[in-house]
């Protein structure tokens, strides 16, 4: 017991007897994730048929953990020989996936899920390594739900005909899907699960900055003895990515990632035929009304923005509060960022970790400014930040207004716009006054006032009493720009099925 | 209270059951290594209200639990002594005596302990004796039948009149949330007993299942940090019952470390109410110096 301490914050506490004070008493040790249990190459080759190569150009990219800054490995940048190499693999291998019976297809899926398991502590490992996000989120997140997408699909690959009733669903053939860096393994999941399933084979194309635990999965791929081409991975940057959703080759096209990328590859696509499904950007609506459990909504409101440091595209990033509580929420909101621990993304008891990388810390930066430019409010967590890597604090503005940029562009990071409204009415017209539609969160004790504002909102998934939750079974995506198509559930599964008397592509 | 309470004032905010459970989960992780372990611990030993509550209890066994309350790991003097002893009321005396000086507050569980169905001229003179036989803490069961039936201005002048008739022991209201079941009556009960004068808010008798929570004692964490921040007063909790292990322990004082801080981070204002605890703790704390578990046998058992 240190008798010091405490003997100064009572004094202090005397002299404001309303103040709290936090970390003199109790301080907690460094608890650091072990990483003595998997080792990280040198380099990574490219996933094509079953094997790993070096590019054709023999072109290579540095990956950094963004907390230090330090390489961790270097991948192959795959090219468009590369590319179509994996998808003439893929295509190869499509018949034999689709003709296996699909129970057989299942199996291989629930081998993946159980291996994913066996060895989450190295997938969240290399995924806070590698992204920056907390270890805690790592291991409690995303890595047991990319281990439940597959359990998910494995059960859906021999029931497809009571998803789609009379429907005769039949494979689309050869995918290409390009995931974002936010969620590196959970969106691999997110692709590979549902597209399996349902008899397609796959080139993936993960994200330029965290590539190593889809190349992991590779891995664990060839463990559950999947046959050669049903999956390739291609590393690489946005030219990678391009080369793979115009390769003629390529039946369907799956991307997650920004609006303005989404916008791009409907454009190449157009006129093709080929299916298209996109996950893109957001701006939710979280909504706090005055009824609510104020100190629950504002955990709601943390995970909301602050999970995986905003990097999440169904962020709750803009706060419509109800000006009756506003003043109170605000503060308890304050006290509350006040306490979120940031810094090693390895420690367990880490909260919020390292910005994805340098480019993504500048554009959070300048649309930090440009709030303060406009008038908000700037309120910032009081945190220490390590020395080296990208970081950036907690962070919320007050007094937004609907005009400002922080209320209408996507930040996708750790910074939070508080709005108000009066009536219901006024929060549904703010709620959608914008150009995306993926998520929105409702804060009330009142079961109809959930349905009544359910029904108005715009958005692809409305979280009720809660946010940023997630489940194999529940169908996500977006409504405008947010992109189309649904991923999760049974209507995931129409992304990647034709249906009898579908005429597509050729 | 400067100004007359009226019903009003017992309306309390919703509680989000899955969010304020979320919550406490998310605390529940946290990992406490190496020197913050200890510091835990030791905290935690201090923190302890030593009770013993049973049919059985007798001059000498509460005698033993005394010693043991002074000098619980006799062979290492930097673990310190419990905070209390917590007995019945008729056995008040015998503790006094063995702990008097010490710096060992004696508590007594009063108001017709556990079920509470006694009149309240009974409640406050059970009260009494047990203040003038030396119990330095009460601690009192609420009403739970009046607060279900709605009567919650009488839940609160019970608690207000037991609290008249405790003089200066400080009062320990037992909210015995296993029966109120619902966050929204616990949230509304601990309101109703930090307006009545309540030193500490405490979560269950112990006879009742579940006894002390995590969520519970988070949500009064929060009633305690709310009420501070709205009157300057600080009211301490008691998690109480079913808290056996050093690990569970660690996981109380996270929630406190991380809703309430340092204020709280005291045995002014955080107790465990608990019987077996002690020894995990100190086992825990033997397993730190020598990086091996000893047997239970190796620790006294009162």
């Amino acid at each position: 017991m240190t008798d010091a301490p405490k003997l100064a914050s009572e004094r202090a506490a005397q002299a404001d007897p309303r103040t709290l004070r936090f970390g003199e008493t109790w301080a907690y040790a460094a608890a650091p994730e072990g990483t003595d249990h998997f080792e990280i190459a040198e380099r990574y080759g490219l996933f094509i048929d079953g094997a790993f190569a070096d590019a054709a150009q023999g072109a290579t990219l540095d990956t950094l953990n963004p907390a230090s800054e330090e390489r961790l490995s270097s991948v192959a940048c795959g090219g468009e020989a590369d590319v179509d190499r994996a998808v003439a693999a893929a295509r190869r291998a499509q018949p034999a996936w689709a003709g296996l019976p699909a129970a057989e297809r299942g199996r291989f899926l629930f081998r993946i899920a159980r291996l994913l398991q066996e060895r989450a502590r190295e997938f969240a490992c290399l995924e806070t390594l590698d992204g920056g996000k907390p270890i805690r989120e790592a291991r409690d997140v995303d890595v047991p739900l990319a281990a439940a997408h597959f359990f998910y699909h494995a059960g859906w690959a021999d029931k497809l005909e009571l998803a789609f009733p009379g429907g005769r669903p039949q494979p689309l053939g050869v995918v290409g899907q390009v995931i974002p860096w936010n969620f590196p393994l959970l969106m691999a999941a997110w692709k590979i699960a549902p597209a399996l399933a349902c008899g397609n084979t796959v080139v993936l194309k993960p994200a330029e900055t965290t590539p190593l635990t889809a190349l992991r999965l590779a891995e664990v791929l060839v463990q559950a003895g999947l046959p050669a081409g049903v999956v390739n991975i291609v590393t690489g940057d946005g030219t990678t990515g391009a080369a793979l959703v115009r390769h003629p080759g390529v039946d369907k096209v799956a991307f997650t990632g920004s609006t303005a990328v989404g916008k791009e590859i409907q454009r190449a696509l157009a006129g093709s035929g080929k299916p298209l499904t996109l996950e893109l950007g957001g701006k939710a609506a979280h909504i706090v009304l005055d009824d609510a459990s104020i100190d629950q909504a504002v955990e709601g409101i943390v995970r909301g923005i602050f999970f995986n440091q905003g990097h999440v595209c169904c962020a709750g990033s803009r706060l419509l509060v109800q000006e009756s509580v506003h003043d109170l929420l605000v503060e308890k909101l304050r006290r509350r960022v006040e306490r979120i621990r940031v810094g090693n993304p390895m420690d367990k008891n880490t909260d919020m970790g390292a910005i994805n990388s340098r480019a993504q810390l500048e554009r959070i930066e300048a649309l930090v400014a440009s709030g303060t430019d406009q008038g908000a409010k700037l309120y910032q967590s009081s945190c220490a930040l390590p020395d080296r890597g990208y970081w950036f604090r907690p962070t919320f503005f007050t007094e937004v207004s609907q005009s400002h940029r922080i209320a209408q562009e996507e930040i996708f990071g750790p910074v939070l716009s508080v709005l108000t409204f009066r009536t219901p009415d006024e929060a549904i017209e703010k709620a959608n006054n914008t150009p995306y539609g993926l998520s929105a969160g409702v804060w009330t004790d009142k079961g109809s006032r959930i349905l009544w504002l359910a029904a108005r909102l715009r958005a692809g998934v409305v979280w009720n009493n809660t946010f940023n939750r997630f489940d194999p079974g529940s169908p996500f995506g977006g409504f405008r720009e947010s992109g189309f198509g649904r991923e999760g559930g049974r209507q995931g599964l129409r992304g990647y099925v034709q249906l009898d008397g579908e005429l597509l592509g050729a | 209270m400067s100004s007359p309470v009226t019903p009003s004032d017992f309306r309390v905010p919703p509680v989000d059951q899955v969010a304020l459970e979320a919550r406490a989960a998310e605390l529940a992780s946290r990992s406490i290594k190496k020197d913050s372990k200890r510091q835990g611990l030791l905290m935690a030993v201090a923190m302890t209200d030593l009770t013993t509550l049973e049919g059985k209890d007798s001059p000498g066994k509460v005698r033993a639990l005394c010693h043991k309350a002074l000098h619980p790991q006799p062979d290492a003097p930097e673990v310190p002594h419990v905070a209390a002893v917590c007995v019945y009321p008729d056995l008040v005396a015998v503790a006094a005596e063995t702990l008097r000086g010490s710096g060992v507050a004696v508590a007594s569980v009063a108001t017709g302990f556990p079920a509470g169905r006694t009149d309240l001229s009974l409640k406050l003179e059970e009260t009494r004796r047990a203040v003038a036989a030396g119990a330095a803490e009460i601690d009192m069961v609420i009403d739970r039948g009046a607060f279900h039936a709605g009567q919650f201005g009488q839940v609160f002048d019970e608690i207000g009149q037991i609290k008249e008739a405790c003089g200066e022991a400080h009062l320990k209201v037992i909210l015995e949330t296993g029966e109120l079941r619902t966050f929204d009556a616990i949230r509304r009960a601990c309101r109703i007993a930090l307006l009545a004068g309540a030193d500490f808010l405490k979560t269950s008798t112990g006879k009742v299942a579940p006894a002390s929570t995590m969520p519970v004692v988070l949500l009064m964490l929060e009633c305690a940090r709310d009420y501070y921040l709205e009157t300057g007063r600080v009211v301490g909790v008691k998690a109480a019952g079913g808290i056996r292990t050093a690990k569970d322990a660690l996981r109380y004082l996270v929630l406190v470390n991380e809703t309430c801080g340092d204020l709280w981070l005291t045995p002014e204002r955080f107790r465990f109410g608990a019987s077996t605890l002690l020894n995990d703790l100190l086992m825990q704390l033997r397993r730190l110096d020598t990086g091996t578990y000893q047997r239970p046998e190796d620790f006294s058992k009162d």
